[in-house]
């Protein structure tokens, strides 16, 4: 069971500032993120795109951001479990939430805020109709352990880095790898781009561009995909097909936590603390709505510091405590590091 | 006096909506389907506008003639879903003079 103060589900420039204003009121954190790295969109949809609206940034990329954040709060050690998605959540006897993700890791704080942005990232599925049938059986969205696929005959299909990537890699493991991409371009980075060309020269691996898989055959397990190319409809035997088209993110299973949902969104109290109908349970950034709601990150990072605030009163709420600012009491981290301002020096004049 | 061009979009359930939209605020295609919410929050626009999520993906119904598409959402257009001939991102699309009269069609979500 992992324990903190505020547990936060979403790792995304919300939720790690939550960390930062949690850790100037000594409260610990937690993130959960089902992606397997940091920063939410930023990392996953748009690393390399510039924000113009950080303020006292006049430009920043989205992945500097995130590493910005991640040093920002490393002196108060947050902890995380990612990779996974938060499942459930539950109010136990003594007043603490337990939240369990989908792997059945168990987590355990008086205190919940999502920052889950527009959900969790999921892949993007291919509309063929029988494509369900074989999850498991010969089609997977994720490549967990390469060596399943040594020695078998593998279609990818993409255009992005991720399928330039794996197919790659693959190219060592499987018996043989096929790539199918819709067009003849693909905006991957280039350096794999030109090793992908130099392997289809090698004959490690096979292109069929333009080309689209369209169906998908066999009694059980995959067989073998039927690919539309401009001229005909071709089947290429198989053991598995590895349809990678991205991620995009679906709220999930947040929605049946008893919350009050509004427009894809969690309705919050935004004239006091952006706590949801459940108390204890607050949400902020992208994915809660109010009046005037707009969905930008320093909107995200005024929400976090109220919710703090609000978060402190909730566990200590015999405690009395004035918002101080850092520039005059520094940044004491929980790793022993302390910041603060240098002392005046005192020079007296003759 | 700011020109405001007249657009006929479907919504994803087959209503055909007509709505105006202002041509010197920089609006595309996307944002003017949620200012008038014809799809809900969260399903269309996701990324923001960046040409690199589809969920704008609409089909172009009259014969206006459109600005050619940017390496980026040919690309991304390459890798959508329901992809038909005329197929275009709405947050590609930009409300200028010219497109007055617009008919679109939203792709289904997914």
């Amino acid at each position: 069971m992992i324990k903190s103060d505020i547990l936060i589900i979403g790792a995304g420039p919300t939720g790690l500032f939550t960390v930062f204003e949690a850790g100037l009121l000594k409260l610990k954190c937690h993130l959960i993120d089902a992606l397997p790295q940091p920063g939410g969109q930023c990392s996953e949809i748009y690393p390399k795109k510039p924000i113009y609206d950080i303020p006292a940034y006049p430009e920043i990329l989205a992945g500097d951001l995130t590493e910005r954040l991640m040093e920002q709060i490393a002196p108060f050690s947050p902890g995380f479990t990612l990779g996974e998605r938060a499942e459930t959540l539950e109010k136990l006897e003594d007043g603490t939430f337990l939240v369990t993700t989908d792997h059945g890791t168990q987590h355990c704080a008086p205190v919940v805020a999502i920052a889950g942005g527009l959900g969790s990232f999921e892949p993007r599925k291919p509309p063929i109709d029988n494509l369900a049938q074989y999850e498991g059986n010969g089609v997977a969205y994720f490549i967990k352990n390469p060596e399943q696929y040594r020695n078998q005959h593998v279609v990818l299909a993409g255009g992005g880095d991720s399928a330039l990537d794996w197919s790659i890699f693959l190219s060592d493991v499987a018996a043989s790898v096929t790539l199918v991409h819709r067009r003849n371009e693909f905006r991957g980075a280039l350096d794999s781009v030109e090793k992908v060309q130099e392997l289809k020269n090698q004959g490690k691996i096979s292109l069929v561009t333009p080309g689209e898989v369209v169906g998908l055959v066999g009694e059980g397990s995959l067989s073998a995909v039927q690919v539309q190319t401009e001229r005909d409809l071709m089947s290429l035997k198989c053991d598995a097909f590895i349809p990678l088209f991205g991620l995009a993110p679906k709220l999930g299973p947040i929605a049946n936590w008893g919350l009050e949902i509004e427009k894809n969104a969690i309705k919050v109290d935004n004239s006091l603390d952006y706590q949801t109908n459940i108390p204890g349970v607050y949400a902020i950034g992208d994915v809660n709505t109010y009046p005037g709601k707009l969905k930008l990150i320093l909107c995200g990072f005024h929400e976090a510091t109220l919710m703090c605030q609000s978060a402190y009163k909730r566990i200590y709420p015999d405690r009395r405590y004035v918002m101080k600012y850092t520039t005059v009491g520094g940044v004491e981290g929980f790793d022993g590091t302390k910041k603060e301002a240098p002392k005046a020096v005192i020079k007296s004049i003759d | 006096m700011t020109q405001e061009i007249t657009l006929f979009i479907t919504d994803r359930d087959g209503k055909t909506h007509q709505v105006s939209a202002p041509t010197d605020m920089n609006m595309n295609l996307m944002e003017v389907v949620r200012a008038y919410e014809l799809a809900p929050e969260g399903t269309i626009g996701v990324c923001g506008g960046m040409a690199m999520c589809a969920s704008c993906q609409s089909y172009i119904n009259s014969s206006h003639l459109l600005p050619k598409q940017s390496a980026d959402e040919l690309a991304m257009l390459a890798e959508a879903f329901h992809v038909q001939e005329n197929s275009r991102l709405g947050c590609q699309l930009f409300m200028t003079p010219d497109l007055d009269g617009l008919n679109v069609t939203l792709a289904p979500e997914s």
